[in-house]
């Protein structure tokens, strides 16, 4: 054990300080110092992409890096994706009519995944697609309606075909 | 999976990290990107006792465009190379390479420099490293600078020339100037994305009539290193890039390499790729010189 | 068909609202105050004595609790059982003595954080003597093997030869015959979580509570046994929501290790595997099979008769692993009029990972080696393979079937199902598409599987592979309630991951009732106050969970009618169900409104019909349809009630030099009777396609001579990600079975038990021009850049065609 150092990171939009191992990961400084469960984790060495969250706005693997390497930066996790609270963001209100998930496990990290791409690419192919959502597995999908889901929400289909 | 546990320093200028490093040594490791360091942290595969930080050390990004090289700062993101147009037109296997190269995610916090020091013999920046022979520029405190070939760079996988005190600060890549300069990269992994069963690249200059002026190829993923072959490469020059000529040269190469054995490829698979791999590369790249001679 | 006003129609799912928002509660998101955390020593070799644990460096790092062996706390468990008959092959959490496999739990260490856990778990001194082991299941059958568990005597957990029907006349009389063996690497379904088990012990209630991610049938009555608590000291908490589990999130080890933690801790405990003890010692890893098949066949491509022996390699320990050999027995023809079946099924232990259930409970292993053979068959004859299974196909009016073992298929039409998918295909146009890339050079196939899906998860196999075993019952249970104020909530009585149960269940009572489902509350009971019920396997949810909504439903239903027939004083069949109203029958003017039917039934006894209990709840248990049967002595059973039906039509290309295989047309054509939720029954078919795609070209948990797991993370274990599994067209048909409430059959399983055979199928098409065949799944480029290398004329003959 080493002493812990602290930390200041804005969580979706919220300033949050904390005392940290240093060798806390951003994935669980969100899950056990923040209680923001959202955000999953799946192999904590940077293959699934359950832990994908933004960081100052760029998607990244949260398993991937110490809470402690990201202090006076911004993230966006999955609880900060909707425009307020009660509503859904374009994308996750797709994922919703597509039927994107199963387990909702990977959600998360490919609604992040997908949030991203939209950002940069709001009329994505679905070889663009498949390429932005390559790195997060999913077990239950097949993936097929996730590639509907950011359609419908990038405007190229009208509704998804379940 | 959790890592051992480990101080934590922020550098807040180079001669800080160099400092750290020259104070604990071996027990201590520079992180940037992590891409690859974390999850062997997490595996306890590597246990550091001292991380330090060199994310915010601005003179670790800086750029410069030189007639005959493009120098990269050693923290340079991979998605910022991606993106670099400039960079595109003038170290194009840059680009061809991390078209390979992990996920959004992961090019998003890796760094040029990371990739080169973890020195994985399948990893496909190293291969373009080696294969271009760029100059990868260590800092130490008490050893100033050095400036290190690639050819001299990769040692033994995961294991380079750098000294436990030193952390890599530049690499530079040759700019190959005038006409007719195309380059491949070639691999095959199970998965995109992953690292590669084998690879190859290449980068060649045509003079117009389609005869080779210039040429660099190298392999991935078949010997503890990336290897470059630069005999092999100069007995391309004068002539045109045939398919039997590309066959020969990747023949020849794969003559040299000692792939290994695990549980996706054989030696004897790994090489044979080696082969297919480099002739595609070569006539994949001269087509691309001169598309009007390609057959 | 009955009109429906909200089954098949497309509908949000339930459960998804929380998911988009963050707002999933899985078992690794509860907290609890004072929680621990377990980290696993494990065994680093096969098969080893253990001579001595010195934990004495690790007790003394702040934070740690307890370090806890196999010696110490097996002696207060029963140990797990067995599927089958094989008493002295006894399981605990901790090795006790002996490891048999290199990942095998030795030593769990508790601390304040999961960190520090790993921290002592290092620290934890462990000497062994290494002794003999054995990876290969077939070097394992061997008389000199050594054996896995000595006190069973062999390594054989299991055998019977099953013959059913006249073989060996079909055989003699059979104009051809021809052998082949095919080898099903071990996979798994590998969810993205990992299994998860948090515990806490109240020593004043004197109960257990479990957060698990759990999908098991029997999990609190099997964890209170091993425990030694009574069943009412423990309490499974089934609304946590599971990260995936397609079979294998079973965690019973995990789970009593965990509970017996923390009881003896007084503490709450969790155990998070991480990836790498999932993997390696998380005991989920899939059948594991060689098989060697003979067909006997006429000229005409009709396949008389089979002899299947299918070895199976269980691992070191066994717990239902050995019965994924078993309901095979229900669809051991696959769609097909085969007359008559040896089937030689033998469960093999050796010292790697333990098997678990995998999605399909043994089922597309053994449709891939049907199908491989149909394949081989076709080619022989010179004879299309689409055309050689329309002359094998049971025909549409010969259901319901019953195939030699014993099992009546309910209904279906296969040869319709294969229309639809090679029109969908557009099979003319891939062809010539398929033909065009060879023209250039390049190899292509085309792939056809047609396979069974049998649904429905009933228990025969238990019997059929364990006399001592009588159990007969598998019933699953709803209850459903309506409140004072009239809101409709329905309960039910395990745990979900992924399949969308509360969509399912609010879509049925909303059926019945007519009531708009997203007003009907679904909840996941806990163990103390559930009905029964035996999990999502074996695809039955659809059929018994739907079942018994809607029978909790119609109850309700029944019993408003009969409030409004008091009412009216007018006979019971007086009034009809119209919107979730009593209505007279002719006289739509003399109605009695849902909220009044509530107020009565809640508030005025006096309006009661006599004897009526006041109050709206009622409950429906129901037995799975067709259950109840113990096997004949021959071993004839009916194994699941419904049988939903799948072909896979796939073009693929082979790059000839690397062996690297690309997917150009993926089209299923299903049927699973009537689909209560549309997109569900498409999600989990695009799901199983891509899980048959992990199994058919990447995933395997490969060992070493030593019996070292190699592929023991992510970064070797290779599962498809969007990049490989290609863009897939389903082609949904209906043929209602006769058994079910609503005409449904169960597709949890769908697309994965006939995908590997459909992908074998197109490598192996795209070989054949080559004189190349690869009857060894997963396809890797390695691998198939070798048949392609050992086909060359230069390379030894190949093996003659038979």
């Amino acid at each position: 054990m080493t002493a812990p150092i602290s930390v200041e990171i804005t969580v979706n939009g919220t300033v949050r300080r904390a005392f940290v191992e240093p060798r806390t990961t951003l994935v669980d400084f969100l899950r056990d110092h923040l209680a923001l469960t959202g955000t999953h984790v799946g192999c904590e060495h940077g293959i699934c992409g359950a832990c994908s969250v933004l960081l100052d706005g760029a998607p990244v693997r949260a398993c991937c890096l110490f809470a402690a390497q990201v202090d006076g930066m911004s993230v966006t996790t999955v609880e900060g994706l909707a425009p307020a609270r009660g509503e859904l963001s374009k994308l996750q209100d797709a994922f919703l009519e597509s039927h994107a998930l199963q387990c909702g496990y990977c959600t998360p990290g490919m609604l992040i995944a997908c949030t991203d791409l939209l950002a940069r690419n709001p009329q994505p192919s679905e070889e663009e697609i498949r390429d932005a959502i390559g790195g997060n597995l999913c077990r239950c999908t097949g993936y097929q309606q996730i590639v509907d889901a950011v359609k419908l929400a990038s405007g190229q289909e009208e509704a998804a075909h379940g | 999976m959790k890592a051992a546990p480990f101080t934590f320093h922020r550098a807040e200028s180079l001669d800080h990290a160099l400092d750290l490093l020259a104070r604990h040594g071996g027990d201590c490791k520079p992180i940037a990107g992590g891409q690859s360091l974390v999850p062997m942290m997490a595996m306890r595969l590597a246990r550091p006792s001292v991380l330090v930080d060199i994310n915010r050390l601005d003179a670790l990004k800086a750029r410069h465009d030189a007639p005959d090289h493009v120098t990269l700062g050693a923290i340079t993101r991979q998605r910022d190379m991606e993106a670099d147009v400039a960079l595109r037109r003038s170290v194009p296997l840059i680009a061809e390479a991390l078209r390979w190269v992990g996920h959004v995610q992961t090019r998003n916090r890796g760094t040029i420099g990371g990739s080169l020091v973890h020195a994985d013999p399948s990893a496909e920046l190293p291969l373009a490293a080696a294969v271009l022979d760029a100059t990868l520029v260590l800092r130490s405190q008490n050893g100033g600078e050095r400036r290190v070939p690639a050819s001299e760079f990769f040692v033994a996988p995961m294991f380079t020339a750098a000294n436990e005190a030193e952390c890599l600060t530049a690499v530079e890549w040759p700019v190959w100037a005038g006409a007719g300069v195309s380059c491949a990269f070639e691999e095959v992994a199970i998965r995109h994305g992953d690292f590669a069963m084998a690879s190859a690249a290449c980068q060649i200059q045509l003079d117009p009539d389609g005869t080779c002026r210039r040429a660099t190829i190298g392999l991935g993923g078949v010997a503890g290193t990336p290897l470059a072959f630069p005999d092999l490469a100069q007995r391309l020059i004068g002539r045109r890039i045939t398919a039997t000529l590309a066959q020969e040269a990747a023949e020849e190469a794969a003559a040299r390499s000692e792939p290994g054995t695990d549980m996706h490829a054989d030696a004897g698979y790994r090489r044979h790729l080696a082969v297919v791999l480099l002739r595609r590369a070569l006539l994949r790249a001269a087509s691309a010189a001169t598309p009007a001679l390609a057959a | 068909m009955a009109e429906f006003r909200y089954i098949g129609k497309r509908r949000r799912a339930v459960e998804h609202r929380r998911f988009v928002r963050g707002q999933g509660r899985y078992a690794a998101d509860i907290q609890l105050p004072g929680l621990l955390h377990v980290a696993i020593v494990a065994s680093p070799h096969a098969s080893a004595r253990i001579l001595s644990v010195n934990a004495d460096a690790a007790l003394a790092l702040p934070g740690v609790h307890a370090i806890i062996t196999g010696d110490e706390m097996n002696r207060e468990l029963e140990p797990m059982l067995p599927g089958v008959d094989a008493p002295a092959v006894t399981r605990f959490p901790l090795a006790r003595g002996v490891v048999r496999y290199a990942g095998e739990w030795v030593v769990a260490v508790v601390a304040e954080t999961r960190a520090f856990a790993e921290d002592a778990a290092e620290l934890v001194e462990v000497e062994y003597e290494q002794t003999q082991h054995v990876v290969d299941p077939e070097a394992a059958l061997l008389p000199e093997a050594p054996l896995v568990h000595p006190a069973h005597g062999s390594n054989i957990i299991w055998n019977r030869k099953f013959t059913w029907g006249p073989v060996e006349e079909d055989f003699a009389a059979a104009e051809h015959t021809l052998s082949y063996r095919v080898r099903w690497a071990r996979s798994s379904t590998v969810p993205i979580e990992t299994f998860v088990a948090t515990c806490a012990w109240n020593d004043a209630t004197e109960i257990l509570d479990v957060w698990a991610s759990i999908q098991m049938p029997k999990f609190p009555d099997q964890l209170a046994r091993a425990l030694r608590l009574a069943g009412n000291a423990v309490r499974v908490h089934y609304d946590v929501d599971v990260g995936g589990s397609y079979g294998v999130k079973r965690g019973l080890k995990h789970t009593v290790l965990v509970g017996w933690l923390a009881r003896r801790l007084g503490r709450p405990v969790r155990f998070l595997e991480d990836r790498l003890e999932n993997m390696r010692g998380g005991d989920m890893q899939g059948p594991d099979r060689i098989f060697e098949v003979a067909m006997a066949f006429g000229r005409d491509g009709v396949v008389r008769s089979m002899k299947m022996r299918a070895v199976d390699d269980v691992g070191a320990y066994s717990g239902r692993a050995p019965l994924q050999l078993g309901k095979p027995v229900g669809a051991i023809v696959g769609p097909y009029i085969i007359n008559s079946v040896v089937y030689d099924a033998v469960s093999v232990m050796t010292n790697k990972t333990p098997q678990e259930a995998v999605r399909g409970f043994g089922q597309s292993p053994t449709n891939y080696a049907i199908e491989t053979g149909m394949d081989k068959v076709a080619r022989f004859l010179g004879m299309d393979r689409v055309e050689m299974r329309r002359r094998n196909l049971i025909p549409a009016d010969r259901f319901p079937y019953l195939i030699p073992s014993g099992t009546s298929y309910d209904s279906g039409d296969y040869a319709t199902v294969l229309d639809k998918a090679l029109a969908a295909a557009g099979h003319d146009e891939l062809l010539r598409q398929r033909d065009a890339l060879r023209a250039e050079g390049k190899l292509a196939g085309i792939g056809v599987s047609t396979c069974l899906e049998p649904s429905g998860g009933n228990s025969s196999f238990e019997p059929l592979f364990n006399p001592k075993n009588t159990t007969t019952t598998w019933m699953d249970s709803c209850l459903v309630r309506v409140d004072l104020n009239g809101a409709v909530t329905a309960v039910m009585g395990t745990s979900t991951s992924g399949q969308a149960h509360e969509t399912l269940v609010s879509t049925v009572v909303g059926e019945v009732l007519r009531r708009e489902p997203d007003t009907i509350r679904v909840i996941h009971a806990d163990s103390l106050n559930a009905l029964p019920s035996n999990s999502p396997v074996g695809s039955r949810m659809a059929i018994m969970l739907g079942g018994a909504a809607a029978g909790a439903a119609k109850r309700i239903r029944a019993k408003m009618l009969a409030i409004a027939a008091h009412q009216f004083q007018a006979p019971e069949g007086a009034l009809e169900w119209e919107d979730g109203d009593a209505v007279m029958r002719g006289d739509p003017s003399r109605q009695i409104a849902w909220s009044r039917l509530v107020e009565i039934a809640h508030r005025e006894f006096h309006n009661l019909p006599e004897g009526m209990e006041p109050g709206l709840q009622e409950k429906f248990v129901w037995e799975v349809p067709t259950g109840g049967m113990i096997p004949t002595a021959d071993g004839r059973v009916q194994m699941y009630p419904c049988h939903s039906f799948e072909c896979h039509i796939v073009l693929a290309s082979v790059d000839a030099e690397t062996g690297k295989v690309a997917l150009h047309r993926y089209v299923v054509g299903h049927d699973c009777g009537v689909m209560i939720s549309p997109d569900v029954v498409h999600g989990m078919t695009y799901g199983g396609v891509a899980h048959g795609l992990g199994a058919a070209l990447m995933e395997k948990f490969a060992f070493s001579p030593e019996g070292q797991l190699v592929s023991g993370s992510f970064m070797d274990y290779l599962l498809p990600s969007a990049q490989e599994v290609p863009s897939i067209t389903i082609v949904d048909h209906c043929t209602p079975s006769p058994l079910t409430e609503f005409g449904q059959k169960g597709s949890g399983e769908a697309g994965y038990l006939g995908g590997p055979a459909a992908i074998a199928s197109a490598i192996n098409d795209a070989l054949a021009p080559a004189g190349a065949s690869i009857d060894a799944l997963p396809m890797t480029p390695a691998a198939i850049w070798r048949a392609l290398r050992e086909a060359t004329p230069a390379a030894p003959a190949r093996e003659a065609a038979e």
